[in-house]
């Protein structure tokens, strides 16, 4: 904006996030991150760049992934968005929310949501990926913690949970099947103990 | 209390944080908005070195929306990390030293309005040298980047000798004389440095920051804005990434507390990525040259090791940086002489600092190529070569550093077997190779950075009725998973689930001081400290429990969210039944843990850096494919052993060892914080080669090689549980395993970091041609090196004092947070 020209009037923003319907003031210059995040409060969705370079603000508008931070905000309305809070529903988590979290996916967290959103975009339209189309898929979102690996078996494991809901072992012996998608236990409930002593 | 098996330690499990995170619920600083918030843009210096004449702020100031702007006469006070070079100021009040040096602040109704006025503000500059590299900070003592430092642009010279060095290498049967280069490179985290302040109702300031040391920051914030410690709370939100790079206070951080307390409204800071780029404080570019004895049979009879330190526009951590370089050395082989001689020289570019493994990766990548040429020479395996020198568990080494539990051989054994090195090291078609590498790192490091007797971890823990516990610590999580270990080691000792305990983590105002996340210190130190706690705690509970049921104390067993008898598991209490009974007998209960580390037995100066309750120890075989006509350069595969003494969260360990493979990848085939000048018509200013994330290229998925990870664990008695650090050792061997693998695959030596396809086609081209099959550094310039201290290694009868030292004035002792003593430097 430049210091002389009288800022713009708003402008009238209406569109699908996440299911529901939004609708806000806006300004003609921001991005469909900025409206996000500032506009919308869903701060969930992350910026590293604001140039496209880092992939942390993905997000899937129609259903396909797009870096938010090169969107309009404008070019948006009436179409549908899909960020990181919209990925759980019914109260459980997505598979893939879980499998990050069990498979040791999600290190610092900065990058998670892109990368979930990314991951649900392949899984989405091809639910048996392999570990090179999985890196492929998520080659434009950086993480600078796992090194990766762990987020291509955080993937894979969700893809087979997908499949076979019920069947995926997450790393940390979750029990299975429970209504919740809370707190993961280390050990299932009501585990007899054995009374044996160890030192 | 009956020992058990352990059910939350050593099992893989999900992080107690994992869920907020995999849901876009983690509140990052930049997430934070406050009613009536307003937000901050920094102006940078455009010039690398210059005076400030003239600041015109009257535009800005004018412009609608903007509340206030802000320069260097509104902060006359000099804050820094370390108490030896508090050098800086949040805003340049008289001079700027680097282009990015903030001159002004504007604080307007939004980020836009604010970036808008910033370009209204006129300053005036009076230029004055410039100084691109080190060797022209040598050259040119004047004028001085600074006022302070050792001697004309040298920030800091020194030089420690243990034993008779000279004698030693005289007496070698080979003596190898090698220099290299390590160039800088960034942290680079995904996460833009943020910053929230604002006044609560009482009128105390409030800072929200993506800092890993909110005890520095606070006392950082108290010195700067001369306002009691404890009319300021500091919370250190989750850090999207650290790596060392949110480690000191920053300007951004002081300006806007300021903002936020003249405007009495809150004030935020998103940094742009260049911003981030230019804030840097990330591995320092080093010159080094090493001569090492070394027998017949690859005994070594001592080291000559000169480091050049490239350490940009102000102190931060480079005194401790630059003894860094030469600390280690000794705590993975049998050194038995040893002269480190380092020199840390002020430029004008963006200042260096930590990152992840500090100061020891380029000491090291020089260290194990060289070990990598000496095997080649007498024709040792380089894995045989480096067992037959292992230094030995339980020992002081050279410099008196004291090794305490030490895996390194088994770490070698390891990746020797799993990469199947006997059938490829020199035995792979042209083009392949294998290289091999070790490092060791500290588990945290053993002084404060500011010296005093006071704990370096405390963790409080809160039990109540409701059956919940709460646990405290200072400590900060930067993905690490420090919330998780806390959980984790309260949970295992009181036999309940890490999920049954709420964390509360890095907030000046609630949490005991943890000195923050740096040096690998968290899980050994905070760790100690909750289990003191967590032991206190469960001891009120077995007293209270042993009397409800009348059985003694000794038989109580805590599993299973139970407090129950051993020998009859039938007979118990439910945890929370034994939180009442425990409340009734004893009232509120509440309990605290405290560690400090073991005093040091190095007693010279320049002793304070380098010791560590233990050390951790990595090996790692690195595979290459190098193509000869190009040089291009892919790494398919690694095997990584690491000595990490107890995994207390095997999920979360490999996650370290992985991420610290990768990010050695990136510093050892393509990352260069690199500078260049701006052509003479448009000022000659030193800018950042490539200030963003596309051109500063770190590896994608698409470059990750598969990775072999094997633990080896021996708990060690220091750790909580025999925990020792993963989060940076592991990075180490990677640069020096790639360029040794280079050799092995195309028979040229890169002597210097990153290890570029450019580079091994120059190196080829050379060999070509007849000439060296080498790339790297020609040699180390003529530096005028202080008298050396003298200390006699132990074997040879030393104390740990230096024979020629002269009298330190005595250290002050620390009671407050005011006070300072300063490291030994």
């Amino acid at each position: 904006m430049s210091p002389t020209t009288p800022a713009p009037s708003k402008i009238r923003l209406s569109l699908t996030v996440n299911g529901e319907r939004a609708e806000t003031l806006t300004d003609g210059y921001k991005t469909l991150l900025e409206v996000l995040r500032e506009d919308l409060q869903l701060t969930g969705t992350k910026h590293g760049c604001e140039l496209g370079e880092c992939g942390a603000c993905a997000v899937l508008l129609d259903g396909e992934p797009v870096l938010s931070c090169l969107v309009l905000g404008v070019e948006c309305d009436g179409r549908e968005v899909t960020t990181i809070e919209g990925m759980a529903s019914g109260g459980q988590l997505h598979p893939l929310q879980d499998a990050f979290a069990d498979h040791g996916a999600a290190q610092c967290g900065y990058c998670t949501p892109g990368i979930l959103i990314t991951a649900k975009a392949l899984l989405d339209k091809e639910p048996h990926p392999t570990r090179e189309r999985i890196a492929e898929a998520l080659s434009g979102n950086l993480c600078r913690c796992t090194g990766y690996l762990q987020i291509f078996e955080a993937v894979e494991s969700a893809a087979e949970s997908v499949r076979r809901p019920g069947l995926s072992g997450p790393a940390s012996g979750r029990p299975k099947g429970l209504p919740y998608d809370g707190p993961a236990f280390g050990r299932p409930e009501g585990l007899p103990y054995d009374g044996k002593v160890q030192s | 209390m009956t020992p058990r098996p352990s059910s939350v330690i050593g099992r893989p499990r999900r992080r107690v944080d994992g869920r907020a995170k995999v849901t876009g619920q983690t509140r990052y600083a930049d997430d934070i908005v406050l009613p009536r918030m307003l937000h901050c843009r920094l102006l940078r210096s455009t010039e690398p070195h210059a005076r400030i004449v003239r600041v015109d702020t009257a535009k800005a100031a004018a412009f609608p929306g903007v509340h206030l702007v802000l320069t260097g006469e509104a902060f006359p006070i000099p804050y820094g990390i370390l108490p030896v070079s508090h050098d800086e100021h949040a805003l340049c009040p008289d001079k700027v030293r680097f282009v990015g040096d903030p001159v002004a602040a504007v604080v307007a109704q939004d980020e836009a309005t604010a970036a808008a006025a910033v370009d209204l503000i006129h300053v005036e500059y009076e230029p004055l040298r410039t100084y691109a590299s080190p060797e022209e900070s040598l050259a040119f003592p004047e004028p001085r980047i600074h006022d302070y430092g050792d001697e004309g642009n040298i920030h800091k010279i020194v030089a420690l000798q243990f034993g008779d060095v000279d004698a030693a290498l005289a007496s070698a049967d080979h003596v190898f004389d090698d220099v290299f280069f390590f160039e800088g490179n960034t942290h680079l985290p995904i996460e833009q440095h943020a910053c929230v302040a604002t006044k609560d109702p009482e009128g105390k300031l409030v800072v929200y920051s993506s800092t890993q040391t909110p005890h520095y920051l606070h006392r950082a914030l108290a010195k700067a804005l001369a306002m009691p410690a404890a009319h300021i709370r500091v919370i250190a939100t989750p850090n999207g990434g650290g790596f060392g790079g949110k480690s000191d206070p920053f300007n951004h951080e002081v300006a806007v507390a300021k903002a936020a307390l003249i405007l009495d409204r809150p004030v935020k800071i998103c940094l742009t990525r260049e911003e981030v780029f230019y804030c840097h404080r990330g591995r320092h570019p080093v010159l080094m040259r090493i001569r090492t004895g070394v027998t017949n049979d690859g005994k070594l009879t001592g080291m000559d090791l000169r480091t050049l330190l490239d350490g940009g526009a102000y102190g931060s951590y480079g005194v401790a940086s630059t003894f860094y370089t030469g600390a280690l050395q000794t705590v993975t082989y049998q050194i038995p002489r040893y002269r480190f001689r380092g020199c840390r020289v002020f430029t004008n570019k963006p200042p260096c600092g930590p990152k992840r493994g500090h100061g020891t990766p380029q000491g090291r990548f020089g260290q194990e190529v060289q070990l990598d040429k000496i095997a080649e020479k007498l024709k040792i395996d380089p894995a045989d070569l480096r067992l037959n020198i292992v230094a030995p568990p339980n020992s002081l080494t050279a410099n008196f550093l004291r090794v305490g539990t030490i895996g390194l051989a088994e770490c070698i054994q390891k990746v020797v077997a799993r990469s199947d090195w006997k059938n490829k090291f020199r035995k792979l078609p042209y083009g392949r190779g294998v290289g091999l590498a070790c490092s060791s790192y500290l588990t945290g490091a053993g002084l404060p950075i500011n010296w005093n007797d006071l704990p370096q971890s405390g963790v409080q823990l809160k039990l109540d009725r409701s059956g919940g516990v709460t646990a405290f610590s200072g400590a900060t999580e930067i993905g690490q998973g420090s919330d998780d270990v806390l959980a984790a080691i309260v949970a295992e000792i009181l036999g309940i689930d890490t999920f049954d305990i709420r964390v509360v983590t890095g907030d000046t105002d609630l949490t005991p001081v943890d000195l923050g996340s740096y040096s690998s210190r968290v899980t050994l130190m905070m760790g100690n400290a909750a289990m003191q706690a967590a032991e206190r705690a469960r001891e009120f509970l077995a007293e209270a429990v042993s009397k409800k049921l009348t059985i003694p104390k000794d038989r109580l067993v805590f599993a299973d969210r139970r407090v129950f008898d051993g020998e009859q598991p039938s007979t118990g209490v439910t945890f929370q039944e034994a939180i009442c009974l425990a409340e009734a007998m004893f009232g509120t209960l509440g309990t605290t843990g405290s560690y400090t580390a073991p005093k040091t037995a190095a007693k010279f100066k320049g002793g304070g850096v380098g010791p560590s309750p233990t050390y951790s120890y990595t090996a790692a075989v690195v595979e290459v494919e190098v193509d000869p006509e190009t040089g291009w350069i892919i790494v398919p595969r690694v095997w990584v052993a690491h000595d990490i003494g107890r995994a207390l969260n095997p999920t979360l360990v490999r996650g370290q060892v992985e991420g610290g493979v990768y990010m050695g990848l990136g510093e050892a085939l393509m990352e260069e914080q690199a500078f260049r000048r701006l052509p003479a018509k448009l000022s000659r200013a030193l800018v950042h080669k490539f200030p963003s994330m596309l051109e500063y290229k770190s590896p994608t998925s698409l470059d990750m090689p598969e990775i072999f990870t094997d633990l080896v664990e021996h708990p060690d008695p220091a750790g909580p549980f025999g925990a020792k650090e993963v989060g940076q050792g592991p990075l180490l061997p990677m640069m020096p395993a790639v360029a040794n693998a280079v050799y092995d695959a195309v028979g040229v030596r890169v002597d210097e970091i990153p290890v570029t396809p450019e580079k091994i086609l120059k190196a080829l081209t050379a060999k070509a041609a007849g000439k060296p099959a080498r790339y790297g550094p020609a040699s180390f310039p003529d530096i005028k090196w202080p008298e050396a201290l003298m200390v006699t290694p132990p074997w040879e009868g030393g104390d740990g004092r230096a024979s020629n030292e002269p009298p330190r004035k005595k250290r002050k002792a620390e009671a407050g947070i005011e006070a300072n003593a300063g490291v030994r430097s």
